[in-house]
């Protein structure tokens, strides 16, 4: 007699897991009060906003350069301001240049409930502690970029090849210049690269930090928002797309140079 | 001999029990006087590399003393010991070249040792350090690569650039940790001929570890045999029978 | 051996890095150039003095009220704004990343026209069409679901199209092969290939989508951003860190739990 396909055993985990997605996915549905039929018969007055901002208000395109740039500046300062923070914790917390567990362990710790505070949430903070500008936006870049990069770089540093480390302490280098003549070399670029990407980011973020009040084009976005001008708005997001565009198109063609 | 000269390399009653238990190095007395060229051979495991470390420390050993040029470096720290590894120059199997920098920043970095640690944090080295560096890719016949990378240069080439590292730093003593294990047959001849050299014409003391014997019998004035942490061996060269290397790759007799 | 002196270092390789550093510099002075000074103001001292009082003395009473509109309720309204916003947003992600990916077979113009498309709506500020969809919908955690779901679109379909342009091509072959139609070859090859790339490319964006649902609330589209932005518009500092550290939690859980997950997908 031949022999019959033994079943295969019921993947129960596999199940269980869709299971509680699924009723994960219901239990948002009700406490959202999520009513797709209401965005639908609703949804008129949704494409009517994007006919208003269609209705480009172009004369107002001089008005937004003059902020559209602080943004970017402020994102300068802020990324500056940020890594050059992250480069030494980041070594801080790299298991192979710190090898106290409990050093590494507290400061990682740390650094992991920096990075889970929204960049917006900063902002608003910020506003409140050193008031009203791009200072309170510079201030909550730094602290994002920080948090973001810190990470990257740890990273990095994590995988680098120990080897030189080796070579610099036999010839008789202290730490510091093991960092500077056995670490750095092997990470600079990736450093420069991870800059420029916390950049990009940056770029975006700070469109909207003066939502709250921290400066930038987004200080406009929020008048031109409340004053139910979408025509201006129309015109901010087409400039912050351009711009991010951009800084997108130079900070990747670097980052591919460098790597 | 001269009478009573102070050896550059002494091991007293040295043990080494790593953290998981493993015996690394047990009970090693050892006496290395300048001007030897010193071979130390041992199957992969035997704890040659554990040996070469110790010196330098860059293993602790759990027991014992050693001292470099009569100055114990095990228990040296900081500045100290800085300055005790300042006199032992290394190469690695893995060549611990950085990759991305120059021939000469490789180089170069063998002389941190001499420098105040804020000069170092900008990179200012003295132009005699430079040619001092530049006299040391001479030496090893690769005066034309000072400014390539690293890692544009083949095997044998990176490892005589971490000889001419090692010669910068301008060490009493020279480690060399198999430095040969990555290499093909014709460029070893050339690194192990350097070393020769080194010993040879500048007078340095050479500690190298090989796993070929012949290479051992070739070079080396000195054998000591390394088995399971223990020293089976320790002669001139022309004692160094076949019967001998027997017993340090297979244990003939004793217990391991 | 007569005595060589060093040769300068070729000279293109320096100028490249002074010209780097030129334009770097450059770059960082026009940064600072037209910035406010940065003064302390005298109540400064006093605010951070008040935050940090607060963060150490939260308002723990408003962890649970009872009202629905204390911490754990606005909280798991943020949590179910995330989950249901990156479903949404994975579902419409399918077609728009077949529209984007580049395979074979397919007109450049195409691929072009979506990924152009793609970086649009990635770029597209998040508050704006938190904004838009009020408007809409009205003011509460629906908007943010719209939100989350339309915004997160660009990332995710970006992300599923780069799975699909990595995928090995032979099993689907092997399908064609056996005589299957397009569909046999969608089905038996490149689901089962993609799916599990699907699902952790989607926890991933889940992961942002928390952070951006906790904000979110600060322009009216729900969860927990809205007691948020009243508790420091009126100063209330207590109630700001007890919020910051439940945001802290969820973060943190959720990224667990989602890391995790994906560690097992692979």
């Amino acid at each position: 007699m031949e022999d019959l396909l033994p079943k295969q055993k019921l993947n129960w985990h596999k199940w269980a897991l869709t299971a509680v997605m699924l009723v994960a996915l219901v239990w948002s549905a009700f406490i959202t009060d999520a009513h797709l039929g209401l965005f639908f018969t609703n949804f008129s007055q949704f494409t009517e906003l994007f006919v208003e901002m269609a209705h480009v208000d172009w004369a107002y395109t001089g008005y937004t350069l003059e902020p559209m740039l602080q943004t970017i500046k402020m994102s300068i300062i802020g990324t500056l301001l940020g890594s050059a923070l992250a480069f030494p914790y980041a070594l801080l917390v790299s298991r192979n240049i710190v090898t106290n567990k409990v050093v590494v362990g507290v400061f990682r710790f740390i650094l992991n409930i920096v990075r889970t505070i929204p960049d917006l949430m900063l902002a608003a903070l910020f506003v409140a502690v050193v008031g009203i500008g791009p200072v309170a936006g510079i201030f909550a870049l730094t602290i994002f970029t920080f948090g973001m990069v810190s990470k990257l770089f740890y990273e990095a540093i994590e995988t680098i090849d120990p080897g030189p480390l080796e070579a610099l302490r036999a010839a008789g280098g202290n730490r510091i210049e093991i960092i500077r003549f056995a670490v750095f070399p092997q990470i600079a670029n990736y450093f420069v690269s991870y800059v420029l990407y916390a950049f990009e980011i940056n770029v975006r973020a700070s469109t909207v930090l003066g939502y709250m009040g921290a400066g930038g084009i987004g200080v406009y976005l929020q008048q031109a928002l409340s004053m139910f001008r979408y025509d201006r708005v129309g015109v901010i997001v087409l400039v912050i797309f351009v711009v991010v565009l951009a800084i997108d198109y130079v900070s990747g063609k670097t980052r591919e140079a460098l790597l | 001999m001269k009478q009573e000269a102070t050896p550059v390399i002494e091991f007293d009653h040295v043990s080494k029990i790593y953290e998981n238990g493993v015996v690394g190095l047990k009970d090693i007395n050892l006496t290395i006087m300048p001007g030897e060229f010193v071979v130390v051979v041992g199957l992969s495991g035997a704890g040659k590399s554990t040996l070469m470390r110790a010196v330098n420390r860059l293993h602790d050993i759990s027991q014992g003393d050693i001292r470099i040029d009569g100055e114990s470096i095990t228990k040296a720290k900081g500045k100290k010991l800085r300055q005790i590894r300042r006199k032992i120059g290394m190469i690695f199997q893995n060549f611990n070249l950085i990759n991305r920098a120059t021939v000469l920043r490789n180089v170069l970095t063998g002389r941190v040792g001499y420098y105040p640690t804020w000069k170092m944090l900008f990179g200012l080295f003295s132009p005699e350090d430079k040619q001092r560096a530049y006299q040391a890719l001479q030496t090893v016949e690769l005066a034309d690569k000072v400014y390539t990378r690293a890692d544009q240069l083949s095997g044998g080439q990176q490892q005589r650039v971490s000889i001419a590292r090692a010669l910068t730093q301008a060490p009493s003593l020279i480690l060399a940790d198999e430095p040969i294990a990555s290499l093909d047959p014709e460029t070893t001849r050339r690194v192990m001929d350097d070393l020769k050299r080194i010993n040879q014409e500048l007078g340095m003391t050479v500690l190298v570890n090989l796993h070929q014997v012949d290479l051992a019998q070739a070079y080396g004035s000195r054998i000591i045999g390394i088995r399971a942490g223990e020293k089976v061996f320790d002669g001139p060269v022309s004692e160094a029978t076949s019967a001998v290397f027997d017993e340090i790759y297979n244990g003939a007799e004793a217990e391991g | 051996m007569t005595e060589l002196k060093l040769p300068n270092p070729p000279a293109q390789r320096r100028w490249g890095k002074v010209l780097a550093a030129v334009i770097f510099i450059g770059l960082v002075i026009w940064a600072f150039t037209g910035m406010p000074a940065f003064s302390i103001k005298a109540n400064a001292v006093m605010v951070t003095k008040s935050i940090g009082d607060g963060l150490i003395h939260p308002d723990w009473a408003y962890v649970w009220t009872g009202d629905g509109e204390d911490l754990t309720s606005t909280l798991l309204e943020t949590l179910g704004i995330a989950i249901l916003g990156t479903f949404i947003s994975a579902v419409i992600s399918l077609p728009f990343a077949f529209w984007a990916a580049h395979t074979k077979h397919k007109f450049w113009l195409v691929t072009r026209s979506g990924k152009f498309v793609l970086t649009a709506i990635r770029t597209f500020p998040e508050i704006v069409l938190a904004l838009m969809f009020i408007k809409a919908v009205g003011p509460g955690s629906f908007a943010g679901v719209l939100a989350v779901g339309f915004h997160s679109i660009g990332m995710l379909a970006k992300l599923f199209s780069e799975a699909i342009e990595n995928m090995n091509g032979g099993a689907g072959e092997a399908v064609t092969a056996a005589g299957g139609s397009a569909l046999d070859v969608t089905m038996l090859a490149s689901l089962p290939q993609l799916l599990p790339e699907f699902v952790s490319n989607t926890l991933y964006r889940f992961e942002l989508a928390i952070r951006s649902a906790s904000i979110l609330g600060m322009v009216g589209a729900g969860g927990v951003g809205t007691p948020l932005i009243f508790a420091i518009q009126t100063r209330s500092w207590p109630r700001v860190a007890i919020i910051l550290y439940g945001i802290i939690v969820l973060v943190t859980a959720t990224d667990w739990l989602s890391g995790a997950l994906r560690k097992r997908l692979v």
